[in-house]
């Protein structure tokens, strides 16, 4: 509940706020997005299983994020990032479909 | 990266698949909606950072910022496209302009072409009295009194109008004199071109109306031979002489433009 709380109200701030993506940031904030998404569904498969652990949460939180961006932050300088972050994008869609298959199969028993 | 994002993928048919497992999984979900456990807390705190950060990306990415994100080899990459295309676009405009300008020059050609067609086919038209003219000119009255005027009479006022310069001569409102115009004698008057024309005669003639009326006026001339059959001649110089009766045009028979003119 206080999770579902917290999607709402951060929406609603980023809506209200409407914030500029500062100029450093623009190339990680969207594969920073895909890999929280990932932690998210992974920590909702993990709760459905079970074994859901909020530091654990955090830390795959943060990590993902952390390295996502470290990823592109090091295509960038290699002269690859436009391929790395496909290739990052990629990864994690794949984590995100199994993951929700996961979820699916917990829910509906489909 | 941690033990429960690299869960190993259940297989399709995975035992606990069952329709109770998904009942009990579905309580599992509402009873945490219905009591929130103090570990969710960070959860909701990184869910609401995820919100908000899509949320942000989402808007930032509907900016028309297209190029904003991009690095620069793809910049680079993008430039040269641009330019390429628009080289391309610069050789089609400069054939299109060149085509336009042979287009403009052909069809001003055969504008001037058409103009100098139908001035010439008026010109003439007006010569053979197949259109209606109007012009400076005089009208000419001959009263004949004692039907003494005779035809040879009115022909040699004809032939010193055309000496004159006359440009179109009618009789009476009724009959176009040009080349071809055929004079008979007939009973009170003449018959001009199967047209019965009679006293008084009205000659409207177009031209130069000083040089049209001195010339009926020498001495042996046409007024001259009009008064000595007691007729008179009235002559009124116009500023605009319209003559509308036409003749009709006939091709020749027999004749063909010979080569060489």
């Amino acid at each position: 509940m206080i999770a579902a709380i917290g999607l709402v109200v951060g929406i609603i701030l980023g809506l209200l706020l409407t914030p500029d993506v500062p100029q450093w940031l623009e190339p990680y904030l969207p594969i920073a997005v895909v890999a929280a998404l990932d932690a998210v569904f992974g920590a909702l498969r993990a709760f459905l299983d079970g074994i859901f652990n909020d530091k654990v949460f955090v830390i795959s939180f943060v990590s993902n994020v952390v390295i996502a961006a470290l990823i592109v932050f090091l295509g960038d300088k290699l002269g690859v990032g436009a391929q790395l972050s496909t290739g990052v994008v990629v990864v994690l869609g794949i984590r995100i479909f199994s993951n929700v298959a996961a979820i699916r199969r917990h829910i509906f028993h489909a | 990266m941690n033990d429960m994002n690299d869960a190993p993928q259940a297989p399709l048919d995975e035992p606990h698949a069952t329709p109770g497992h998904a009942r009990r999984s579905r309580a599992k979900l509402l009873e945490a909606l219905r009591k929130p456990s103090r570990g969710q807390l960070a959860g909701a705190v990184l869910v609401g950072l995820l919100g908000f950060a899509m949320v942000t990306q989402v808007k930032s990415n509907q900016q028309d910022d297209t190029y904003a994100g991009l690095r620069s080899s793809d910049l680079v990459q993008l430039l040269n496209g641009l330019n390429a295309e628009a080289r391309r676009a610069d050789k089609e405009i400069a054939d299109l302009e060149q085509t336009r300008s042979q287009l403009s020059d052909s069809s001003q050609r055969r504008q001037a072409a058409l103009k100098r067609a139908t001035e010439e086919s008026t010109t003439l038209g007006i010569l053979a009295g197949t259109v209606p003219a109007q012009g400076p000119g005089i009208r000419i009255e001959v009263t004949d009194p004692k039907d003494k005027v005779t035809l040879n009479n009115l022909l040699d006022g004809v032939e010193e109008l055309r000496a004159a310069g006359a440009e179109a001569i009618e009789f009476n409102d009724d009959v176009r004199v040009v080349a071809q115009t055929s004079f008979e004698d007939a009973e009170r008057g003449v018959v001009i071109d199967g047209h019965r024309v009679s006293a008084p005669y009205v000659i409207d003639v177009i031209g130069n109306p000083d040089t049209l009326a001195t010339t009926l006026d020498f001495i042996g001339g046409f007024s001259f031979d009009v008064k000595a059959s007691d007729g008179d001649v009235k002559v009124n110089k116009l500023d605009n002489v319209k003559i509308t009766t036409v003749t009709k045009p006939a091709s020749p028979d027999f004749a063909s433009s010979a080569d060489g003119q």
